[in-house]
């Protein structure tokens, strides 16, 4: 405790000198509560305090003498070593110098102390201090323990945009922490190709496993993008098709564009929808979601149908699908399918209630008129028969059904 | 004098005024005619604290946006700069330097550092070659801003992030300031209960910068009984649910900022009787939202159900007003009739405003995406499958739907899961890069580093426990007539205000074993007041208790906390203090790394 008793008291010292009318800094009106020449105070840590600054206020004229210093009686109670800290913190608003501090355990306490204090303004001031005094191995070595420092540090050099300094400090850094922010740089650059080779050159970095696999991944699909906008634009020329640009766009959207322009490519090439869903691992659902509305937007209902259609080794089976037959019906009809179309799939909806809900909305009547029959429920085939067409087929139909003696209609 | 700050118990005015009065003196040490430039950020927080008029008697004579290039012309002695302490700030003002024509004009430069100083931007100015080209450079320390009679913030958008992720505690530092200044003109609060690390961190700085200042004794009779200091991360869940207060709802669609609101203006048209309607209006309609209204402090804290019936009401009110016209026969009685008219007229002028508001918020909160969204966060609320990938929020993510709104639902989820099963984290994780793209992997790091998104590490969930030992979720709550806090989301009562009632009534050595299942440590200090000012309480006098919210509070919770204050056996009043207001949406953006470049 002795040795930061010093230092705070040199440094004191040092701040009066600098300071050419201390006493109105000290008895400004932002120091209100603290008054040097309170007679009647109760408290003796006060006294303490008081007792000290005074003592050093005869120094002040003198020069800066170590002897002077320690004869000064302390007890060493923390309470008075944290209003020398305070005052610390208060003397940054006046230009002072740290030089006082050489040898590296004076650095260290001070940066420590000041940690403690958890003023950022402070932190960084000594942290400006220490990168220009320490060597970067010493700096970063005795940073690395200390994470509230080493996170003021990272954020001083990054608003200065000292982008070496922090890949080498993130190249030394054990802890997985800080790597992603390194990572994170990739935002601030336009260019494709640069971006795509800084990010080859962040996979070196020591992430955390999950991590790494994610940085994997955006470096490849990086890659490949560019390689599919090359080849697509070189492609368009001439054709004057306006394609969307997939560059640093999410995988799923580059999916996407793939299932509109490169979907009946085989699965050797780069932009083949079924390779993309191999290299990424992307789930049955989220490929299956994506080429539905890829196909539906262009209209391609075939390819919808073979969505569906899984073959096995007796033939094809009957349709199934990851996804509930509501959604897909939702998905086609917005991107206006046919009632044609769109009947095939609401009458596989398994719930009846619903399949009714769905085929009056998008007018599928055969499927009402039919579930109706199969619920054998008159009333409500006789109300729908309002909303069909006069003299339709639809209409003739339910007539039909209603003529109908051999069902045996439950009301 | 700010009528809507006198209301409460607590007269906030007092700390206005000092703040108008450090602003006045700085002004004044900038002698002469001035102009300033304004770092936008600043405009709205400084709004509540002085309007021009206080600025134009310190001869304030133009008023610029700091932008990049040279400060506009203009014939005045000074340029006072009010900035934030911002590396990128200080460039654009070294450029405002450098661009001053010397020779036409000789203008004095001054800085205003707000909230502080930073030796980083004066290292910076230094740099730049500018540093001594400014006469004054200060810092004008506004911590506690008064929002509203009960209500003060200090509009720190950082401190969640800064506490949590970058283990920077200045917002804390700063935080024990703002109360070290407020017991200065209200007086030393008695108690200190507080749960949290960084609670216990304020607490103590607290207790260090009295003893270190006690010079002269405080005698001021104290205001305050209690101050109680709540991390925000002891209660993760509450601002990730969507509000379903008026005040929530309007704050969750439209956002309100230092008290304002800016509303699309269709439907804000006036239709003057007569006349062909004219062109709607394409800005947006602004309107200011505090306490001074009548009808607004009336409706704004009711659970948005129970919002038409009391717009049904005050128009019945208000039409009987108009119709006394009819009774009014003497000179006398019109004169009266007619003096009550502009009172009239600015309560049927409110009425139609928050009819229109209601009408907004009602498009929404009877569409089938708000009502699906609400249905799983109730679900995750009451416990119902947390262990599994919801389907809901796949289908969401499928959609594409807005990245927060995924992110907000995952979240509760694992909150509500004391963390998500690592298979089902796995695969939320991969879909939201998959679909949003892979940058968002530094968010969803910032999220795990908060616990709001992340792998389950012991298999032992204290959620439920929590929820039936505090009566968190109450089925069929009252909407209309509440009694209880939960009405504000409608069956959820708020953790965090829940642990402040229980504090009060019967105190939290009740609740020891759930406290200890929450984070942090929770503390009960006491700091001595100066013989003779012990408070002797009147007969049925409420005490009053601040409560602190490190790291944010919702409008919900403050209604929450209003409504303890107006139940009739309480005993207590509470004045609420933040370092933020927020709600999911603004919280999580304020996680989310370059926000700009995450388009949903």
């Amino acid at each position: 405790m002795t040795v930061s008793f010093q230092i705070f008291f040199t440094l004191f010292v040092q701040m009066m000198k600098s300071k050419a009318d201390e006493e109105d800094y000290w008895n400004s009106s932002k120091f209100k509560a603290f008054t040097f020449d309170d007679e009647d105070d109760e408290f003796s840590t006060l006294k303490e305090s008081k007792r000290t600054v005074n003592s050093i206020r005869c120094l002040v004229e003198e020069d800066d003498d170590k002897e002077e210093v320690e004869k000064v009686s302390w007890n060493g109670e923390p309470v008075s070593s944290k209003t020398l800290l305070w005052l610390l913190k208060q003397m940054f608003s006046i230009v002072v110098s740290l030089e006082k501090f050489r040898s590296l355990q004076d650095k260290l306490l001070l940066l420590d102390s000041c940690v403690a204090a958890h003023d950022g303004n402070v932190i960084t001031a000594v942290l400006i201090y220490l990168k220009r005094t320490l060597s970067k191995e010493v700096l970063f070595r005795e940073l690395e323990p200390r994470q509230t420092a080493l996170s003021h540090l990272i954020h001083y050099l990054t608003e200065t945009r000292d982008q070496r300094l922090l890949l080498e400090l993130y190249t030394c850094l054990t802890c997985f922490c800080f790597q992603l922010l390194q990572y994170k740089e990739h935002l601030s650059i336009a260019d494709e190709n640069k971006r795509r080779d800084f990010l080859k050159s962040c996979l070196s970095l020591p992430f955390s496993p999950e991590d790494s696999s994610h940085v994997q991944d955006h470096y490849t699909l990086m890659e490949r993008q560019v390689i599919i906008e090359t080849t697509d634009r070189r492609a368009e020329r001439g054709e004057k098709v306006e394609r969307a640009l997939i560059l640093n766009m999410p995988l799923i959207t580059t999916l996407s564009y793939c299932c509109l322009y490169h979907y009946s490519e085989s699965e050797g090439t780069f932009s083949s929808p079924l390779n993309i869903r191999q290299t990424f691992k992307i789930s049955e659902k989220q490929f299956f979601v994506t080429a539905l509305g890829a196909r539906a937007k262009l209209k391609a209902w075939s390819d919808v149908d073979a969505l569906f259609t899984s073959r096995n080794w007796l033939g094809f089976t009957r349709k199934k699908s990851p996804l509930g037959f509501q959604r897909v019906v939702d998905i086609l009809q917005k991107n206006s399918a046919p009632t044609q179309v769109l009947q095939d799939y609401v009458a596989l909806v398994d719930d009846a209630e619903l399949r009714i809900t769905l085929a009056q909305k998008h007018k599928c009547h055969d499927i009402v008129i039919n579930t109706y029959r199969d619920l054998k429920d008159r009333q409500q085939l006789l109300g729908y028969r309002g909303k069909v067409e006069r003299g339709s087929g639809e209409e003739r139909k339910i007539d039909e059904l209603l003529n109908n003696l051999q069902i045996r209609w439950k009301n | 004098m700010a009528a809507h700050l006198s209301y409460g118990r607590v007269n906030l005015n007092i700390l206005r005024e000092v703040a108008r009065k450090d602003l006045r003196e700085f002004l004044d040490k900038c002698a002469g005619s001035k102009a300033i430039v304004w770092d936008e950020y600043l405009t709205g927080p400084f709004g509540l604290i002085a309007q021009y008029s206080l600025l134009k008697e310190h001869e304030v004579e133009k008023m610029f946006t700091l932008k990049s290039g040279r400060v506009p012309p203009a014939d005045v002695k000074n340029i006072i700069f009010f900035v934030r302490p911002r590396l990128e700030l200080m460039d654009i003002i070294a450029e405002n330097v450098f661009s001053e024509d010397k020779l036409q004009s000789s203008r004095d430069f001054h800085i205003l550092f707000v909230p502080r100083r930073s030796v980083l931007c004066e290292q910076r100015l230094k740099e730049q070659g500018v540093l001594a080209s400014f006469i004054n450079i200060d810092e004008y320390i506004l911590d506690l801003i008064p929002y509203d009679g009960d209500l003060l913030s200090m509009e720190y958008e950082s401190a969640f992030r800064e506490c949590y992720l970058e283990n920077d505690q200045t917002s804390l530092y700063h935080t024990a300031k703002g109360l070290i200044n407020l017991q200065a003109l209200y007086g030393t609060i008695p108690q200190i209960y507080g749960k949290g690390e960084c609670a216990r961190h304020v607490a103590n700085m607290m207790l260090r910068m009295k003893r270190e200042f006690a010079g002269s004794q405080n005698q001021i009779l104290p205001v305050f009984d209690t101050l109680l200091l709540l991390d925000r991360n002891v209660d993760l869940l509450t601002p990730l649910a969507t509000q379903l207060t008026y005040e929530g709802l309007i704050d969750e669609i439209y956002g309100i900022t230092n008290g304002y609101v800016k509303l699309p203006p269709e439907k804000f048209a006036q239709k003057k009787q007569g006349e062909a309607s004219k062109d709607l209006p394409t800005e947006p309609k602004k309107l200011q939202l505090n306490s001074a209204e009548e009808l607004y402090a009336e409706i704004r804290d009711k659970n948005f159900n129970a919002v038409g019936a009391a717009l049904s009401k005050k128009a019945k009110i208000i039409s009987a007003a108009f119709e006394g016209r009819h009774n009014a026969k003497t000179v006398g009685e019109i004169k009266q009739f007619v003096s009550q008219l502009p009172h009239m007229q600015a309560a049927r002028s409110s009425l139609a405003n928050h009819t229109s508001i209601a009408e907004l918020i009602k498009d929404i909160t009877t569409s089938e995406a708000f009502f699906d969204n609400l249905t799983v966060e109730q679900e995750f609320m009451t416990g119902v499958e947390t262990d599994k990938v919801n389907p809901y929020i796949e289908d969401c993510i499928a959609q594409k739907d807005p990245l927060i709104k995924i992110l907000r639902l995952v979240c509760m989820q694992s909150v509500c899961n004391n963390g998500l099963k690592q298979k089902v984290f796995d695969y939320y994780k991969r879909e939201i890069l998959q679909t949003y793209g892979y940058e968002h992997i530094l968010t969803l790091n910032n999220l795990e580093k908060a616990s709001l998104l992340k792998p389950q590490t012991s298999s032992r969930n204290n959620y439920p426990t929590i929820r039936k030992t505090l009566k968190l979720w109450l089925e069929d709550a009252n909407e209309q007539n509440p009694n209880d806090i939960s009405y504000v989301y409608s069956g959820y009562a708020p953790l965090s205000v829940r642990l402040t009632q229980v504090l009060a009534r019967p105190g939290w050595r009740s609740i020891e074993e759930v406290l200890k299942m929450l984070p942090g440590p929770h503390f009960e200090e006491r700091q001595q007041l100066p013989a003779g000012l012990h408070k002797k309480r009147q007969q049925g006098e409420n005490r009053t208790t601040l409560v602190f919210f490190l790291g944010g509070v919702t409008y919900a919770e403050i209604a929450a906390l209003r409504f303890l204050s107006q139940m009739e056996d309480s005993g207590m009043e509470y004045i609420i203090a933040t370092t933020k207001l927020l709600n999911g949406t603004t919280w999580i953006k304020s996680l989310m790394d370059r926000p700009e470049s995450q388009i949903s």
